[in-house]
């Protein structure tokens, strides 16, 4: 693994990945959005992609973006890009889809469970 | 944990190259950055919290760099990348903390454009031996990213000098009402209290904002 800032060179370029795209189709798509495969599973087209197939099979249970990134070895905006479409088909779903990450109840229940962990 | 209502959080199983699922009660996340100069302890903050071992994603980064990273014989390169490490706590069965530490250095502002958005807030982890280096991060943070609540958190190294919190504010020209906590960021209940004390003033600059 490289440190920080530390260059390192990919076979497979990210524009390669997305189909040259640098943006998600959805804005509401972080890193930190929850996904997981739709159930009952939907079978993947067969022109889709070894990333795409690889993201979905990954997703069987619910996981981050982020974390999917990591074990995929892509960067978190590409499986963000892939995510998107993964979502606009059917195929994944965002755990409780929301326009306002954070809103006080939120902040409240993240402050008692932190003060819990202390 | 002695709590009562303290849980064991991850209960989702693995998959088969490793990564550990979330407990199907989770419905939320959130999100909280940590940024700080090179060598701060960021990645050590985060670890003495999460209870996955931290996570390192490879991020792409593309013009910000070029002036500044030495592009000597990579004149066709068009694409760089910087690590960002990450870790995350089940806080509650229906609520997961991501914690994403962010390099400060001017030439990552790019990356924490993206990250910035649905943020909780900013810990600012700051070294006193080198508080210097903490001036770019904090000028960002309250020019760029101004909505963001975001609280400093002072890392004790052995041989750190002590300062007055009062001092620390001027040195660091810090608006006021922003908290700044003492923190050994490989303690646990170090680190947590630190989260608390920013998710408490982001509480209460979102009480202010709605008067």
């Amino acid at each position: 693994m490289p440190g920080p800032g530390e260059y390192r060179d990919s076979p497979v370029r990210s524009y390669v990945v997305t189909g040259g795209r640098a943006a998600p189709t959805r804005n509401t798509v972080r890193p930190e959005t929850l996904v997981i495969a739709a159930s009952p599973g939907k079978p993947l087209p067969v022109t889709a992609s070894r990333t795409e197939r690889a993201l979905l099979g990954m997703c069987r249970q619910l996981l981050s973006l982020a974390e999917a990134a990591v074990h995929l070895e892509l960067p978190a905006s590409v499986v963000m890009v892939v995510a998107s479409d993964l979502i606009d088909s059917g195929h994944l779903v965002v755990r409780t889809p929301t326009d306002e990450p954070v809103n006080r109840d939120l902040l409240k229940e993240l402050l008692n469970g932190l003060r819990k962990l202390v | 944990m002695v709590s009562a209502n303290s849980f064991e959080p991850p209960a989702g199983g693995t998959t088969a190259n490793g990564a550990s699922y979330l407990a199907d009660t989770v419905e939320h996340s959130a999100k909280i950055l940590v940024v700080g100069a090179f060598g701060v302890g960021k990645t050590t903050l985060i670890g003495s919290v999460s209870e996955i071992k931290p996570l390192r994603t490879e991020e792409s980064m593309t013009t910000a760099s070029v002036g500044v990273d030495d592009l000597a014989g990579l004149e066709g390169k068009r694409e760089t990348t910087v690590a960002m490490d990450f870790g995350r706590v089940t806080v509650t069965p229906t609520l997961v903390l991501y914690l994403f530490g962010t390099p400060g250095q001017r030439r990552f502002w790019d990356l924490w454009e993206g990250l910035a958005e649905g943020a909780v807030g900013v810990l600012v982890l700051v070294d006193t031996r080198r508080l210097e280096r903490s001036f770019e991060v904090l000028d960002q943070l309250e020019t760029q990213l101004a909505e963001l609540p975001f609280a400093v958190a002072v890392n004790h190294f052995p041989d750190s000098p002590r300062h007055e919190v009062d001092e620390l504010i001027e040195a660091l020209d810090l608006p006021p009402g922003t908290p700044v906590i003492d923190c050994d960021a490989r303690s646990h209940p170090g680190s947590v209290k630190a989260l608390i004390t920013l998710v408490e003033h982001a509480l209460a600059a979102r009480k202010m904002a709605q008067v």
